[in-house]
């Protein structure tokens, strides 16, 4: 296995789009090894794509062409469906936007996170159960024995997040990619899930990459920042030097955070027809 | 005189055959030309407040008025006082009609109230919110979520309300559009002398836009600033 010596993902020169048209994703390249990596753009930028495409969840309508593409020594252009089996769940794990729509409404929290378990790993009933209580009392949920046999309509929006970084995390995977994790929940649960995302990848020596359009939030829980617009990487820098960006769309988003300090003054906002010229 | 009077104000939503109340005992004063802000977590009731302004929910008791108008509860809001409170929801791809093209969702409520040139009033309200005249003939699904906020800020202020009531008006949008859409709203503010209170739970926002503002608490007003 080269796994241990080259970086988990590789993605070289890859393009998502539809037949006919502009690519949605345009010939991006990018590394990444067992750090926390943030994504960040608009809405339609193509960062959901690129994660996508990553767990071979895209829609068949898209194509997806690359030089390279691979994770954990895997080259994910011709996987067979049993080896995205293998893979999903098992080396690399995703957490989606919301829990209202992710989780599944007709089966219980307990089965829900048991199951990667079941697919995943060789363990006995007794095994499993055990793990299933002790991954819910680390991503802080109090009670696990009774939350076990509720079902996720009962929960709130931070608790049902919880639970899906629990079934996330469960199988111990090498690596988390979170979709736009906090942006169904309200501002205090916000950074409460991303410092939870955050200690529990530390703790397990795991990567992360994080998808978000929240610049400022993301910059307190990274190492490292890929700024996308229209399909393209724009810009790529360390967290610490946000603050001094130098590219005119990191710098906007950067500022555009409204504050009490900029109450009465007019937000910076995008120069779109400006961006297209840059380079 | 205040724009907005709310003294001792119960409200309650019904659940089968009972009403659970949701926000308890609120007085709160807005004066005119005022950016008020309400601020809390999810479900301590700052929305069921703000639909009891708008005349959405029935079911309040307590003591209200409106731009002089004194509002009894359990009726509905009819004639100038329609006219004078408007509102701006959360998701601004659910308040509009999908299956009307934009001319007809904003001409409805003028053809019902009797005005004249309603063309030039939306290509003017268009122009106001800085979207091209062109696109006044396209259907919802064809404009972005910024777009669409700034359709459903043009439709409340066709009306020449007194009073613009704002739902999480950015919370589905993106930082940047975000930012446009607040600035947006600081320049009408500023041109039309609008009344206008703002719902957030980002205490950021509320910072930014408001002059005064309430922290609200399982339904409760615990904190003024």
């Amino acid at each position: 296995m080269t796994a241990n010596t080259s970086p988990f993902i590789i993605a070289d020169r890859l393009t998502i789009g539809l037949p006919e048209g502009r690519p949605l994703v345009d010939g991006i390249s990018f590394e990444i090894g067992k750090e926390r990596v943030a994504l960040v753009g608009e809405s339609g930028s193509g960062k959901s794509l690129t994660a996508r495409s990553l767990m071979g969840l895209l829609a068949p309508s898209l194509s997806l062409n690359a030089s390279q593409l691979s994770l954990a020594g895997n080259d994910l252009r011709h996987l067979k469906p049993s080896q995205w089996q293998s893979l999903r769940g098992g080396k690399v794990a995703m957490v989606m936007q919301d829990p209202k729509y992710a989780l599944n409404p007709s089966k219980t929290i307990g089965w829900q996170v048991e199951e990667p378990l079941l697919l995943h790993r060789k363990l006995s009933r007794r095994q499993r159960q055990e793990k299933v209580l002790a991954m819910l009392e680390a991503v802080g949920l109090a009670n696990p024995h009774q939350l076990i046999k509720r079902y996720p309509n009962q929960l709130s929006g931070g608790m049902g997040q919880r639970i899906m970084l629990a079934i996330a995390l469960i199988t111990d995977p090498e690596f988390l990619i979170a979709d736009e994790p906090t942006s169904a929940l309200d501002h205090a649960m916000r950074d409460q899930v991303l410092s939870l995302i955050q200690d529990l990848v530390a703790q397990r020596d795991m990567g992360l990459l994080l998808i978000s359009h929240d610049l400022q939030q993301v910059a307190d829980h990274c190492q490292r920042v890929m700024v996308m617009y229209q399909g393209k990487i724009l810009d790529r820098l360390a967290a610490k030097d946000l603050p001094q960006a130098t590219h005119p769309y990191t710098q906007t988003l950067w500022a555009c955070r409204p504050s009490l300090a900029t109450k009465g003054k007019r937000l910076p906002t995008l120069d779109r027809a400006a961006l297209e010229g840059y380079p | 005189m205040s724009t907005i009077r709310l003294d001792n104000l119960n409200v309650s939503h019904p659940q089968g055959y009972q009403l659970r109340q949701v926000v308890q005992d609120v007085s709160l004063r807005v004066e005119p030309g005022e950016c008020f802000g309400l601020v809390g977590p999810s479900g301590c009731g700052k929305s069921s407040l703000l639909w009891v302004m708008a005349g959405l929910n029935p079911h309040w008791s307590g003591d209200m008025v409106l731009a002089g108008t004194h509002v009894q509860p359990g009726s509905t809001f009819t004639g100038q006082l329609r006219r004078d409170v408007q509102m701006v929801f959360q998701d601004p791809y659910a308040s509009l009609h999908p299956r009307h093209r934009l001319r007809r969702t904003l001409a409805e409520p003028l053809k019902r109230l009797g005005v004249e040139n309603i063309d030039d009033r939306i290509a003017q309200g268009f122009q106001q919110v800085g979207l091209a005249s062109t696109l006044i003939d396209r259907y919802p699904h064809q404009l972005s979520g910024g777009q669409r906020q700034r359709v459903a800020i043009v439709r409340a202020l066709l009306l020449e309300p007194k009073i613009v009531l704002l739902d999480e008006p950015t919370s589905a949008l993106d930082m940047s559009v975000q930012a446009e859409i607040l600035n947006l709203l600081n320049q009408l503010k500023a041109e039309q002398q609008l009344t206008m209170v703002l719902v957030s739970h980002d205490p950021d926002v509320i910072d930014h836009m408001c002059d005064r503002s309430v922290t609200m608490q399982a339904g409760r007003i615990t904190h003024l600033s």
